[in-house]
């Protein structure tokens, strides 16, 4: 970071009135938002109204990926602010306005970050997703029809239990509704990839709802 | 599922809406003649309904806010201007102690001798604020502060946060004031800093609100430790502070 920023507080309360000045040099892509930029007289490209401008919509999707990932309240807190945190540290290496992907793959780093420190637990693999299986089998039909009458806690915590590359693109993609191109970006595979992790993480899901009998 | 092998991820694919026209109609013809791949879309598309029938995602807490702000105000409030610099201030230096808590927050200071303590005090406020990594990792949890301080110092500084106050927790680090190793928690009220200095010792009873510097002090005595809450904010909103610190340790 550098240059002097202005304290966000105040900034913050004045950031309707402030907003063409603050974006005169503000990234490519959102500068013709704001005709009257060119005559900002602040230099410095970013600072916190800007910043807070560009992420505040995005706050939800930051938290909930960090949730969905770690599993954890707790954790999850901890991943997005400090995923937020190299967000405004780094807010140069935004590139158009592409700011949902961008943020959350911040979180995403953020969240393998804070597993090493949990001594490196990986969960995934084979393995796991046999043992989902297994417990689709052993899930009492009560599940099965409580998430297929869209209980929210049954639902999230079906998500949870699928083993995470493929709990990572179905989060992505049917939660966050980023495109397969984005999806791919954020997590660095190729979109094949995506597209068979994607595949995978439904047809557990499916299996955990019982809709693998649904004949057309 | 039964889906032919090669054509899954393409019914995926149509479901998601990522295909061209062309070759969702080349999906769709197929699906509508190919039981396995109809019964396949039906349940993608079941699947998809129940995920998409209402937010399933998390929303951010109230706290996570409420610590967005504080770590931001640090991040963007201007470096305090420096004071009273002397060639002993030199000497001060990031420790290497224990983890990243410690990379980003210890600072050890060769105390100058023959300074006031409160002059002191001030000064550990400074460089605190020149430290421009108060929030490297977050550390807002008092149930990591506290234990993190078992075996640097010999007494247990009591740590809460008072973010319900507004005065949320940063982080703590070990500091130097007269020549002894205390304990210093890290506060945000709104943009400023607030140290609260603590080490065990003993002070005439209540709470006493000085000024210096541009900075106010409030000392208090609790319990065998002496406090030394130290920022640039507000003096009524320290002594508030130390007051909501005093009673929520009592």
């Amino acid at each position: 970071m550098s240059g002097r920023l202005i304290p966000f507080r105040g900034a913050r309360a004045t950031a309707a009135a402030s907003r063409p000045a603050d974006t005169g040099s503000g990234p490519r892509g959102l500068v013709s938002e704001d005709p009257a930029g060119a005559a900002a007289p602040f230099p410095r490209p970013f600072g916190a109204p800007r910043f807070r401008e560009l992420v505040s919509p995005h706050i939800d999707a930051a938290y909930s990926l960090a949730r969905y990932l770690s599993r954890n309240d707790a954790a999850a807190e901890d991943i997005a602010q400090e995923a937020l945190l190299k967000a405004f540290r780094n807010l140069e290496t935004l590139r158009g306005d592409a700011v949902r992907p961008w943020l959350l793959a911040i979180v995403r780093n953020s969240y393998f970050d804070w597993r090493r420190r949990q001594d490196g637990r990986a969960v995934g693999g084979e393995a796991a997703e046999i043992a989902y299986a297994q417990a689709a089998d052993d899930a009492p039909s009560a599940e099965a029809s409580l998430i297929r009458q869209g209980d929210v806690a049954a639902l999230r915590s079906a998500i949870e239990a699928i083993p995470e590359p493929f709990r990572e693109a179905l989060v992505l993609r049917d939660l966050e509704e980023l495109s397969y191109r984005e999806v791919a970006e954020v997590t660095g595979v190729p979109m094949g990839t995506v597209m068979s992790r994607l595949a995978r993480a439904r047809r557990m899901l499916a299996e955990r709802m019982g809709v693998t009998e649904v004949v057309a | 599922m039964s889906a032919c092998p090669d054509k899954e991820l393409m019914l995926h694919a149509l479901v998601d809406g990522e295909l061209d026209a062309g070759h969702a109609l080349e999906v769709e013809a197929h699906a509508a003649t190919c039981a396995g791949c109809a019964a396949e879309l039906a349940a993608i598309r079941q699947v998809k309904a129940a995920l998409t029938a209402q937010p399933l995602g998390y929303r951010a807490p109230a706290s996570l806010l409420a610590r967005l702000d504080a770590a931001l105000e640090a991040e963007t409030a201007p470096p305090a201007p420096p004071r009273r610099r002397r060639p002993s201030m030199e000497g001060w230096v990031l420790s290497g102690v224990g983890g990243a808590l410690a990379a980003s927050l210890a600072l050890f200071a060769l105390a100058p001798q023959g300074a006031s303590l409160e002059s002191q005090l001030v000064d550990a406020q400074a460089r605190s604020l020149q430290a421009a990594h108060l929030v490297d990792i977050p550390t807002s949890d008092r149930h990591v502060v506290k234990p993190w301080f078992d075996g640097k110092i010999d007494f247990a500084p009591p740590v809460v946060d008072l973010i319900a106050q507004g005065y949320p927790l940063v982080g703590g680090r070990l500091d130097h004031i007269d020549g002894r190793q205390v304990a210093a928690l890290v506060f945000h009220r709104q943009a400023h800093v607030i140290n609260l200095f603590i080490w065990p010792g003993s002070a005439p009873e209540g709470q006493t609100l000085e000024h210096r510097d541009g900075y106010s002090l409030v000392r208090w005595s609790q319990g065998g430790l002496v406090f030394w809450a130290v920022s640039d904010c507000d003096p009524q909103a320290l002594t508030t502070f130390a007051r909501a610190y005093a009673a929520a340790i009592s």
